[in-house]
């Protein structure tokens, strides 16, 4: 048997987050309370190598390594570049917030981190194994993390249901999986695919696989009918941690939905194709009319993720190459977005407050209209109207299902669209036509300031050029 | 015809580029932001200035176009264009602009600055609108277009803005979103974003019918046409008098402008078979609606009701041409249908613009829209009085004024095609008339009703340049309307040559109503 060399290469950045995930833990032992700035600070460094080392090791065709458990291809490169610095503006918003509370720990981080490390795992992963590890890992870190503040009774409450839902979810996924190691015989993505190619649907066992498989991926997107964790979790959570968990693993939820269903049963696209549009129509649906009840915003924008969720579906069950592209476009454009509305919660909130109704943002015009700027920006690009990132979005994906003549489909959606740009202008009315009814200052440091400012303005650039971030989301599906 | 400076461009970008930098000039000095963006605002309207002298007439092509890559991998491309039909609407609105921003001057104490700012954006993003010849540019202007008046009502509104202007943007949004996915469609029919591929596209019947549907939603919603109509008095009862002008003067012309670039020339065939709703709903407008302004006690909502009666002719003008091809076959008569529902266009511009203005020059003194808290204002502000007689003449379509041009050249086409069209338009006459002159007799003449009215002060230099300019615009269209017709006429023959040929593919040409056009391609696609 010739001995070959394991190739690290491709796993660099995986690396560099584990190493730094490991230096905060153990430098987070010697560190004074005052001092717990450094894990923050050492946590960015590793990001930021690693968003180097992504860039550094990427680009060119398709690497395989670890005996096909790992594979590194234009798709991974560009995930994990967002991913990261999803990541990156996460930390940085939450510093503040952690402080304010003396929560500012180096667990946070070395959980962040391991949360991250599971996400560009799964990111990468060539089999059901590496994929399913990468969702434990990342599973479990965000477990700990919505019960971070150990004082708050909401959030031990949404860990457990979080816990419990996303076990159950873990657990279709694996059942699903191992159906389809019994029709196929191989837990590989590219044997799956070959055999799946070969037999076609005529295994019922297969079809099995593939419903759990969707349920699996529609849990851990929190799509309809298996939304019922996220608005509870949303609004339990801290607010820092809400943002960790809604913006950075959308878009390893959408890896996983590219792994699974695009690279493993590709084959079979006609046969999830169907459900995909139960779970799409279903998720603007629900998502959208239920936002317009909610008074805390945190809930409000849970119910908006899972209608996003329904856009995102809408450009995966396209099943073409432009149609997967636009989903990635979509997700990548939603976890910025996600980031800079829960960041600008995190903003408002202080020492002993948490902004976490629709009325805390009251008359943020007149108390810092930078900030309101942004908001607003982010509120209309959520709500699809140009010239933010989220029309070029949407205009994306219903493009692809108007190419593979979907046009009832499309037209469902931007139906639905209207009814969300409501909740989401009641957002602007609140910042720029209500008094504030506090004069509490903003404080802020330097950092948040510019992290808020690059993710704003980020979202607009995104509208007004789409083309590169399009070009690399196109070149990941040639 | 390709120019080599972007002239085009910099009339969409520098007063949004002005707007940014009124922004960074903050309220510190409300003098500085003020001026500057004035002085950007002044500059726009020049450099339109040089794109109408630069503008050829006597072509029906695209003229200035400029095209980039935007998207290249969907085929969308930053193009623009002006046409006969764009040109004097892009001038309309930075003309009407400078009126906007003058107007607001000493009124606006809340946040200036953003005031001004917002204006300007928006008259960037609606050159945009009226020179985009890519689908999706244009529905990018088309849409930002909401976020600057949805924040322009909301922040300096009346006590019931925010009511008045989510119900503006859902209104909008509801109508729009429908035309992304026609043109979607279109795209994969056509294989490109470009609005003059769509012109020279074949589609089926059903197609049409859907997509002129779609259209009809959005552009009717805007214009207001009849039953879609209720946000328009809302907005502009609660909108700041700048809001008002804008949305008079220039936004409801975007959907009469959608009309003859979108709907007719994409889907003629479904606009010749539907064209009897476009009329119906028209005609309702003029006379329904006429009626209902004349029991209006709120000024604004008087001059909205009119707005909507008014554009109610521009719609009948685009429309009535079907009715004249069938039965004449000469296109004489509906080339004057659609010139003159632009003149009214045009027209409307000036004359609600104006007379919002002069609402607001009220409001300023009373603060109350109330047409009985008024009553010889004459008195104590000859000036002003004098000004809005002109106005209200103008809007009841005095011949002389510009408001009289559009409307005699529409009932004159209307004549061609159905003696009862005409004849109903015709009320608009004696309606706008009486419920303009009645509002003019109540608040104008009289004994001087009350104390606030006795101590009313004339208007000042700013408010009487404002309106002076405006009248100035109305008297100089309604005497000597031969430029502006000059400069739409070569584009709308062509339109109408378009218009007139069946578009419906081989297949189905069975059905055509209109006559099938001869093998050469139509005129106007590259």
């Amino acid at each position: 048997m010739p001995y070959e060399a394991i190739n690290p290469m491709p796993v660099l950045p995986e690396i560099a987050i584990m190493l730094t995930a490991c230096t905060v833990l153990l430098v987070d032992l010697y560190l004074k309370e005052k001092d717990k700035g450094i894990a923050h600070d050492l946590a960015l460094i590793g990001l930021v190598a690693a968003i180097g080392l992504t860039g550094l090791v990427g680009g060119g065709a398709q690497t395989v390594a670890f005996g096909g458990n790992v594979v590194r291809d234009p798709m991974s490169d560009l995930l994990k570049g967002a991913t990261l610095m999803v990541a990156f503006f996460g930390f940085v918003y939450a510093r503040p917030w952690l402080k304010d509370r003396h929560l500012l720990a180096g667990e946070f981080y070395v959980l962040g981190l391991f949360a991250v490390l599971g996400m560009l795992v799964m990111i990468s992963a060539g089999s059901f194994l590496t994929l399913y590890l990468g969702l434990e890992l990342l599973s479990l870190c965000l477990y700990a993390l919505v019960a971070f503040d150990r004082d708050s009774k909401a959030g031990s409450e949404a860990a457990m249901k979080y816990f419990v839902l996303g076990a159950l979810g873990s657990g279709m996924l694996l059942y699903g999986v191992s159906m389809i190691y019994g029709a196929t015989g191989s837990i590989e993505l590219a044997a799956v695919a070959r055999a799946v190619a070969e037999h076609g649907i005529a295994d019922k066992v297969l079809v099995f696989g593939i419903a759990f498989l969707v349920i699996g991926v529609g849990f851990k997107f929190g799509a309809v009918p298996f939304h019922m964790w996220v608005p509870d979790i949303y609004q339990g959570a801290p607010t820092p941690v809400t943002l960790f968990l809604g913006s950075a693993p959308k878009i390893a939820a959408f890896a996983l939905a590219v792994r699974l269903l695009v690279d493993g049963m590709g084959g079979l696209h006609s046969d999830w194709q169907g459900m995909l549009v139960i779970l799409s129509v279903l998720s603007m649906g629900l998502g959208n009319l239920l936002a317009i009840a909610q008074t805390n915003i945190k809930r409000m924008l849970a119910y908006s993720t899972i209608s996003h969720v329904g856009f995102i579906f809408l450009g995966l069950l396209a099943g073409s190459a432009q149609g997967y592209a636009a989903a990635m476009f979509y997700a990548i454009v939603y976890a910025v977005m996600a980031a800079g509305a829960f960041g600008i919660l995190t903003i408002l909130s202080r020492e002993g407050f948490d902004a976490e109704n629709l009325d805390d943002l009251k008359g943020l015009n007149d108390r810092d209209s930078w900030f309101a700027a942004m908001m607003a920006i982010l509120m209309f690009s959520m709500a699809g109207v140009p010239p933010a990132a989220g029309f070029m979005a949407k205009l994306l994906v219903l493009e692809a299902v108007v190419r593979v003549d979907m046009v009832w489909l499309a037209v469902v959606a931007v139906f639905f669209s209207i009814i969300g740009a409501f909740y989401y202008l009641r957002v602007v009315k609140l910042i720029y036509f209500d008094r504030p009814d506090t004069d509490a200052p903003i404080v802020t440091s330097n950092g948040v300031r510019a992290a808020m400012t690059a993710n704003g303005l980020a979202v607009l650039f995104l509208g007004l050029f789409p083309a590169a971030l399009l070009g690399l989301c196109q070149a990941s599906f040639r | 015809m390709e120019s080599g400076f972007p002239l085009l461009t910099l009339t969409i970008w520098l007063p949004i580029i002005g707007g940014v930098a009124v922004l960074a000039s903050g309220d510190r000095d409300h003098g500085v932001s003020k001026w500057t963006g004035l002085t950007f605002a002044v500059l726009t309207f020049l450099v339109s200035l040089a794109l109408w002298a630069g503008f050829d007439p006597t072509s029906s092509d695209m003229q200035f176009v400029e095209r980039t890559p935007w998207i290249p991998s969907f085929d969308v491309y930053y193009q623009v264009g002006v046409d006969g039909i764009s040109m004097p609407l892009i001038v309309l609105t930075t003309f009407v602009t400078i009126f906007v921003l003058v107007a607001g001057w000493e009124t606006i104490t809340y946040k200036p600055s953003h005031y001004m700012a917002a204006f300007l954006i928006m008259e960037g993003l609606m050159v945009g609108v009226f020179s985009a010849l890519d689908a999706i540019l244009f529905y990018v202007f088309w849409e930002a277009m909401l976020i600057p008046m949805f924040i322009i009502i909301g922040v300096w509104g009346g006590p019931n803005r925010v009511y008045a202007t989510i119900k503006f943007f859902l209104y909008t949004f509801f109508g729009s979103v429908f035309m992304l996915v026609a043109l979607i469609y279109m795209y994969f029919q056509s294989g490109s974003f470009s609005i003059l591929d769509f012109h020279g596209l074949e589609l089926g019947m059903t197609a049409q019918t859907l997509i002129f549907v779609a259209f009809l939603l959005a552009f009717a919603v805007k214009v207001p046409m009849f039953p879609v109509h209720t946000w328009l008095p809302d907005a502009h009862v609660e909108a700041p008098t700048g809001g008002s002008v804008i949305l008079a003067a220039i936004m409801l012309k975007i959907g009469g402008y959608g009309f003859l670039r979108f709907s007719l020339p994409i889907t003629p065939d479904a606009s010749a078979s539907l064209d009897w709703l476009i009329i119906a709903l028209s005609l309702i407008a003029v006379v329904y609606i006429g009626f209902v302004a004349l029991v209006q006690q709120d000024m604004k909502k008087l001059i909205a009701y009119s707005s909507i009666a008014h554009m109610g002719f521009v719609t009948l003008g685009f429309f009535i041409l079907f009715g004249i091809l069938q039965r004449s076959g000469v296109s004489t008569g509906a080339v004057m249908g659609i010139e003159g529902g632009m003149v009214q266009m045009i027209s409307h511009g000036f004359i609600s613009g104006a007379l919002f203005l002069c609402v607001g020059v009220l409001y300023d003194r009373v603060h109350s829209r109330q047409i009985a808290d008024y009553g010889g204002v004459v008195n104590t502000m000859p000036w002003f009085g004098a000004f809005l007689v002109f106005f209200a003449m103008a809007n009841a379509g005095l011949p002389g004024t510009s408001g009289f041009v559009g409307e005699f050249m529409v009932i004159l086409a209307a004549f061609r095609a159905d003696f009862w069209f005409a004849f109903l338009a015709a009320t608009t006459l004696v309606l706008a008339a009486a419920f303009t002159l009645w509002m003019v007799k109540r608040v104008v003449y009289g004994e001087v009703k009350s104390d606030k009215v006795a101590q009313l002060e004339d208007l000042n230099g700013r408010e009487a340049f404002n309106l002076g300019a405006l009248a100035a615009a109305v008297l100089l269209f309604g005497l000597w309307p031969a430029p502006l017709v000059n400069v739409m006429h070569a584009t709308v023959e062509n339109l109408v040559v378009q218009v007139g040929a069946c578009k419906l593919p081989a297949a189905e040409s069975g059905d055509c109503v209109l006559p099938r056009p001869a093998p050469v391609a139509a005129l106007g696609t590259p």
